[in-house]
């Protein structure tokens, strides 16, 4: 259980009597990446908020670094290493780009803020350009790599990731998927990453899960998932032309 | 001329009053979106607790004041901790009946501690009047400004420089992402009534010495309400302008009409604001994202 970074275990979260995730399990080794993937409203979002603490599960258990997490306050969690980039950015809008940055520190101290806050203006060179701007007249794509590199100042252990392409032109689509790339590689931060754009997320993770209402429904190596006739034509909008030259308009997936 | 410079004088030094309870009232409204209608009982609180300090304890004028405002302060964090984190999620209209209650209660035992007859806060200064050609100014007015004047600057740099204060913005801005980030966003509200029952003590030690001082001076803080709202609600540098235009029409109305409508002028103003520019002076309203 201690090589992995985060455990899931059948997690149930509601939103109020609306059942938004039955039953969810992860498990996210150290210094991996590990996708989710899923259409809009399959509960991805709600399983970042879960471990992050920001939903209380009614039932099931986070456990990060073999410590039990759930339902802790998301200031502790993230004090404890958990970096969560929200959807669609949530940076704060009236502060700079470097107080923005350094709120991301907030309950750190000593000389190593100055040095990563460096390290983050090597990653993102348009932070250090825009530095004193006031954050919310950043560009969308600014914003993201503001929220990413607000997130890394609190020098987590792993990063929860929400649609970080959301939004974004393709160019930007893949620096991002770059820089996402380094953070792992070069910090040894484990990465979950939530992602519609699934051509991304299975060329950048390890490991892959496939959320379908509020259930996974399918979980293996991202190579193999990108071979799987599933989610190629579901997620990577590859199509076969069937037997007669058209396609059957009542295609079935394989986990239905 | 000189009349009208008198009344703008008296007009500024009230209106920095109002400005000042405003400004908590907006501090509290940024941080967590609830109104706090006891402000102006925190005022009076503040101004009695002085009182207490300086007549019945016969401390140094100085030392009255700084503990003054912590005491007060501790008791913004006292009502933070014991009723309003509760009222977190509520419906904001239960937490406003819990504000407006709130007043009631404490303006019923500042009547039961202090009693219902007019007190006064002497101050080193109290007596002195400064005369400029045929202008008199007490002194007393003269402090309310510069108090005020200080008060703002040291507000501006604590917000824009210390890590608490960004922290403060931050999690008005963004209260989720704040959490996100480690920011302890329930410790940052705490602290945030503690600061603003802090400022309510200055404006009661500021306001004292010009007024009768019994447990029904916190009303001024529904007038107080009125310049948040005129000056746009949720602008900090709003709450002293409307304040301050709220304190100077009051004077020139009460002077030319009568003390009726000098006291119902800042309803008027209200009202006309809403009508003609609701999001208020400075308008600092942001559409909220669904």
């Amino acid at each position: 259980m201690e090589e992995n970074q985060l455990t899931v275990r059948n997690i149930e979260t509601y939103y109020g009597p609306i059942v938004a995730i039955r039953g969810v399990s992860l498990e996210i080794p150290r210094e991996s990446i590990v996708t989710v993937l899923g259409a809009n409203g399959a509960g991805k979002t709600t399983v970042l908020k879960t471990i992050s603490g920001a939903m209380a599960p009614q039932k099931g258990s986070v456990h990060f670094q073999g410590e039990e997490i759930t339902g802790r306050e998301p200031d502790k969690v993230a004090r404890m290493g958990i970096g969560h980039v929200p959807e669609g950015r949530e940076i704060f809008p009236f502060l700079t780009t470097e107080e923005n940055l350094m709120m991301g520190a907030f309950s750190r101290r000593g000389l190593s803020v100055g040095s990563d806050l460096e390290l983050i203006y090597a990653y993102f060179p348009p932070l250090w350009e825009n530095r004193k701007l006031t954050a919310g007249y950043l560009s969308g794509g600014q914003q993201q790599m503001l929220a990413i590199g607000r997130a890394l100042m609190l020098a987590p252990k792993l990063m929860l990731l929400d649609e970080p392409s959301l939004g974004l032109a393709p160019k930007l689509v893949g620096e991002i998927a770059e820089i996402i790339k380094t953070i792992n590689d070069e910090q040894g931060v484990t990465v979950l990453l939530v992602e519609q754009n699934a051509k991304m997320a299975l060329e950048l993770a390890d490991y892959g899960y496939i959320m379908e209402n509020g259930r996974v429904v399918m979980e293996d190596t991202c190579e193999r998932l990108s071979q799987a006739t599933d989610v190629q034509e579901f997620y990577l909008g590859m199509k076969d032309k069937g037997v007669r030259g058209q396609r059957r308009w009542k295609q079935r997936k394989t986990w239905r | 001329m000189d009349t009208i410079l008198q009344l703008l004088l008296k007009g500024i030094s009230q209106g920095c009053v109002y400005g000042l309870i405003a400004l908590g009232f907006v501090l509290i409204y940024k941080a967590t979106e609830m109104i706090n209608f006891a402000q102006g009982e925190l005022m009076m609180i503040g101004a009695l607790i002085a009182v207490t300090f300086t007549e019945y304890l016969q401390w140094n004028y100085f030392v009255a004041v700084v503990l003054t405002i912590l005491a007060t302060g501790f008791i913004g964090l006292l009502l933070e901790r014991s009723l309003l984190r509760r009222m977190i999620g509520e419906p904001p209209f239960a937490v406003l009946m819990v504000t407006i209650g709130l007043g009631f209660v404490l303006r019923a035992l500042a009547g039961m501690i202090w009693g219902h007859d007019p007190q006064e806060l002497r101050t080193p200064y109290s007596d002195a009047v400064i005369s400029m050609g045929d202008v008199f100014v007490g002194v007393s007015n003269l402090v309310v400004i510069g108090g005020t004047i200080a008060l703002c600057i040291a507000l501006f740099l604590f917000f824009r420089y210390t890590r608490i204060g960004i922290a403060m913005q931050a999690s008005s801005q963004n209260q989720l992402a704040a959490y996100y980030l480690g920011i302890p966003v329930k410790r940052i509200v705490a602290f945030t009534w503690a600061l603003s029952a802090g400022i309510a003590a200055i404006a009661g030690i500021l306001f004292a010495p010009l007024t009768a001082i019994t447990p029904n001076i916190g009303f001024s803080g529904i007038k107080a309400f009125a310049a948040a709202i005129v000056g746009g609600f949720g602008s900090l540098p709003g709450a002293i302008i409307g304040g301050l235009a709220i304190g100077i029409v009051e004077q020139f109305m009460q002077y030319n009409f009568g003390k009726g409508l000098g006291d119902t002028s800042a309803y008027f103003m209200l009202l006309l604001m809403l009508l003609v520019r609701p999001s208020g002076l400075i308008a600092s309203t942001q559409k909220k994202k669904v």
